[in-house]
């Protein structure tokens, strides 16, 4: 899922101040699971935003709502019995949903409120940790289910660096040296002829290398 | 402010807090009217949008009273709760307001002296921290005539 944190709370009252009528929108799907931007974190922005203003002895107006998803054109229609009432609109979603709303409303004041992260995957409650870079030549089979591009610090295909070292990348004893965790993998699953077979050098294209990538299924055309 | 009387939200868990509360009660120990109390089952059902609802709505201090550690009666309610205190303090820290205008308390249900004296403290402290940022309005501008 996509990852994100609630922007510091003072960038935010920042970009609020000019306005009155406050349109602050959630979404239901990721930043929800990573309790950045769902419908809880919405009430609390919601109300940290009211303490802000009775503090500065102003009124504004804050119209709750939380969408399924932010992303898709559907779903931001909802929004219609809303958006004119509105002098500006706070979006806790993803960049993509930031956007989407932006693109749709275009005479609309958009703002986010979290810095989306990365594509990462739950370790434990609260613990979230980089694991895809959407590189779009997908190569977990060949390395055990563990992802060089977004696991390794510099993305290397064929084994570890020498800044490896106990396990650890060179970078800090906190990132495992994802080579090493693909090689004990491998040998754990009796598979270490693999790691003789050399990757080519990557088409970094599908992976962005040639400019904002987009699928289209013609398949799906309504 | 001379008369400034801090008005007290007290989120008591059914089990701990409020039965304290209510020994207080029955021992006749007094403790300051400034407290209001709100009975949950768990504390582990205030969440934290609970407590921030109550400072909107012009509470000075908010406190949430559980079981002891380890003693919540629905086994991490109280554990819970302490989080989602922190949480608001961590909100309430991001917005310059003082953290300690919310708190966790823990108490057993036999514990009416600590309720009252809890109350007590509370509510000073709150009193000497002077009414909520939220009703110290800016002046109105005057306007030039």
């Amino acid at each position: 899922m996509i990852t994100a944190e609630q922007k510091p709370m003072q960038e935010i009252i920042r970009y609020m101040a000019p306005y009155k009528k406050i349109l602050l929108i959630g979404c239901n799907e990721c930043v929800t699971v990573c309790a950045a931007g769902g419908r809880k974190e919405v009430g609390l922005l919601a109300s940290a935003l009211h303490l802000n203003s009775l503090k500065e002895g102003r009124t504004i107006d804050i119209k709750e709502i939380t969408l399924e998803r932010q992303c898709d054109p559907e779903y931001v229609e909802e929004l219609n019995a809303y958006i004119d009432d509105a002098d500006a609109v706070l979006s806790m979603a993803c960049g993509c949903g930031v956007q989407t709303i932006a693109e749709r409303y275009k005479n609309a004041h958009v703002y986010p409120a979290v810095n989306t992260k990365f594509m990462g995957a739950s370790l434990s409650q609260g613990v979230w940790a980089e694991r895809c870079q959407g590189c779009g030549d997908c190569m977990l089979g060949i390395t055990a289910g563990i992802c060089p591009i977004s696991r390794c610090s510099k993305s290397l295909l064929n084994g570890p660096c020498g800044g490896s070292s106990d396990g650890k990348c060179e970078i800090g004893p906190e990132t495992d040296c994802a080579w090493c965790l693909i090689w004990e993998r491998l040998k754990e699953l009796g598979l270490q002829d693999r790691y003789e077979e050399l990757v080519e050098a990557k088409d970094w294209r599908p992976a962005g290398g040639a400019g904002p990538r987009k699928i289209i299924r013609e398949d799906l055309a309504l | 402010m001379e008369n400034f009387e801090p008005e007290i939200v007290a989120f008591c868990c059914h089990y701990c807090a409020y039965t304290a509360a209510d020994m207080a009660g029955s021992k006749r120990i007094s403790y300051p009217p400034n407290v209001k109390i709100i009975r949950v089952p768990c504390t582990g059902k205030v969440d934290a949008i609970h407590i921030m609802k109550a400072l909107e709505k012009g509470a000075d201090g908010v406190y949430v009273a559980g079981c002891l550690e380890g003693d919540c009666h629905f086994k991490t309610g109280n554990t819970r709760a302490s989080h989602r205190v922190i949480q608001v303090q961590k909100i309430l820290e991001d917005l310059g307001w003082e953290t300690d205008r919310v708190a966790m308390i823990n108490m057993s249900a036999g514990m009416g002296e600590r309720f009252a004296e809890t109350a007590l403290e509370f509510t000073e402290k709150i009193r000497n921290m002077g009414p909520s940022p939220a009703k110290q309005r800016k002046p109105e501008p005057q306007a030039v005539s």
